[in-house]
């Protein structure tokens, strides 16, 4: 019995699997074991699947951890299936509790968590959201090879970036962010008055860019620019990790939502509770007679 | 072209959420529900895929009664027949994808859509574990999806604003990714025949016990605690301005 932490080749999210593993071998008192697939073998669900079900047959590990990465979106709960698990994805902490592993993984986007209990005989297959835990230089794993009986359904091409991006957000010094709160395109301008007051770069969260209020390049999070300004204002934004891990890194943080329980004033430094179409223009008001 | 689109029916967005009293999940009373905005994504993709091609539209959905509303806001938007696999327990994904499964074996489908994360659960993997029961292939946060007779060709997000374009054979599995298109609204037309399309009501098998059992769901521990300037907003925004200037050194 060990934990079997699975190393994503070139992933900048492979050493906090590795912390987690580590955390998780000691807790449940079992050999830590890691193995990655090289990235000079191309990645495929079937093909990956294959490998590490071989691998975890052989070694029959008690745990198998993944960081909750992309690539593990596409093919660690097939791999579980096959174990007839469920993949315990996302999880941000964890303990050993009468035995057996208690996961805590966040519900509703962020808003409650939930102590998840993996039951029964092992393996049990579990992923970590990023950030949760610090990040260790990852030593040699076991290198796995693909199974080369299987043969991949999917036939995938070369990875490509769209364009070049106009807009740098990562060079902003200060940055409006603006979420759901916003309810309508025609809004837009009202957040816009503030980044100019601020001289602001006006940025998104991701349904804002999906709903084409804003363009792509404007979005901040998992699947847009990861930012660290001095001053990120977060308007009418909840929270959700896609969206903090590309901006919790920021110096000052300020969250403007109606909800107080928004998972945004877990990060932010400063917040106003309240309806942003009052607090903003007000907002506005009080920036320009602090810079006159 | 037979496509199935899976969909889930989750509290509304809006929705002031709350620990149930046995701690196991929310308080549903008073909650308003609608379709899990990706999935809302992976129909309209299925309906824009059935416009070009031809074809039908099923939707699915595992859920207690109230899940027909979702159902019927489906066959509202334009899908032609629904399947409700009626369960009033709180799953995990093994047990919705093996209901989800065991309802779709029979249909002999060509395609099947789904979001790629549930709103509320958020485990991320319904699709991929359904296409494993299926032995169909899958790929998962697609924003793009080409069909040319049976060779599915989709569009993969990857991290960090990559992509990655990716051929199988159909039949598969897709999860889709919000954004992908514009949604629509039902229309008035698209009401009133949503109210004689058929609904299948399947009584799933009772499912195996949970690996993955929830004991407990809460409100996260506050770790960091945010100064909030209260009051009007104008006062609010005086305040705040005044610390930014004085105390962070941010203006």
């Amino acid at each position: 019995m060990s934990v079997l932490v699975v190393l994503e080749a070139g992933h900048r999210m492979a050493g906090e699997a590795l912390t987690a593993g580590r955390q998780f071998a000691a807790a449940l008192g079992v050999p830590l074991t890691a193995a990655t697939i090289p990235a000079d073998l191309t990645y495929t669900a079937d093909g990956f699947t294959a490998a590490y079900e071989a691998h975890a047959r052989a070694t029959n590990p008690a745990l198998v951890v993944f960081a909750h990465t992309y690539q593990t979106r596409d093919w660690a709960p097939k791999l579980a299936t096959r174990f007839r698990k469920v993949l315990i994805s996302d999880v941000i902490a964890a303990r050993v509790d009468s035995g057996s592993p208690v996961f805590v993984r966040q519900l509703f986007q962020g808003k409650l968590n939930s102590d998840v209990r993996a039951t029964g005989d092992g393996p049990h297959f579990v992923s970590v959201q990023a950030g949760a835990f610090p990040p260790v230089e990852a030593e040699a794993p076991e290198t796995i090879s693909l199974t080369p009986a299987v043969e991949p359904r999917q036939n995938p091409e070369k990875p490509f970036r769209e364009s070049t991006r106009a807009v740098d957000l990562t060079a902003a010094p200060v940055i409006v962010s603006v979420g759901r709160g916003i309810k309508d395109e025609g809004n837009i301008p009202v957040v816009q008055k503030l980044a100019d007051a601020l001289g602001a770069e006006l940025a998104a969260s991701r349904p804002i860019c999906d709903a084409g209020w804003l363009p792509m390049e404007r979005q901040v999070g998992s699947s847009g620019q990861t930012v660290t300004p001095k001053l990120y204002l977060a308007v009418g934004i909840s929270g959700a990790i896609q969206h903090l891990v590309g901006m919790k890194g920021s110096k000052t943080i300020v969250a403007i939502n109606q909800d107080p329980n928004a998972p945004i004033f877990e990060v932010a430094d400063y917040g106003i509770v309240g309806d942003l179409f009052e607090v903003v223009p007000a907002l506005v008001e009080a920036v320009q007679r602090a810079k006159s | 072209m037979k496509i199935i689109v899976a969909i889930k029916q989750v509290p509304q967005r809006d929705s002031s959420l709350r620990p149930a009293a046995s701690g196991l999940w929310v308080d549903e009373a008073n909650l308003g529900y609608e379709i899990n905005e990706p999935d809302a994504y992976a129909l309209e993709e299925a309906l824009q895929l059935r416009e070009k091609h031809g074809g039908e539209v099923i939707v699915v959905c595992a859920g207690p009664e109230r899940a027909q509303q979702s159902i019927r806001e489906a066959l509202a938007k334009g899908a032609d027949r629904g399947i409700h696999v009626e369960t009033d327990a709180v799953l995990d994904t093994l047990q919705t994808a093996t209901m989800l499964a065991d309802a779709l074996r029979d249909e002999t489908a060509d395609l099947i859509l789904t979001g790629l994360q549930s709103d509320d659960l958020g485990y991320g993997q319904t699709g991929v574990v359904l296409a494993e029961l299926l032995d169909f292939p899958s790929s998962t946060i697609i924003m793009q999806v080409e069909i040319d007779v049976d060779t599915l060709r989709v569009r993969r997000e990857l991290e960090d604003g990559w992509f990655q374009n990716i051929e199988m054979p159909l039949p598969a599995v897709l999860t889709i990714q919000s954004g992908l298109n514009k949604l629509r609204y039902a229309t008035l037309m698209g009401i009133k025949k949503a109210k004689s399309k058929e609904i299948r009501v399947v009584q799933p098998a009772a499912p195996a016990a949970s690996t993955a059992v929830i004991e407990k769901v809460y409100a996260p521990q506050k770790s960091k605690q945010a100064q909030i300037f209260t009051g009007d907003a104008k006062t609010a925004a005086t305040q705040l301005v005044e610390k930014l200037k004085f105390e962070a050194r941010v203006l």
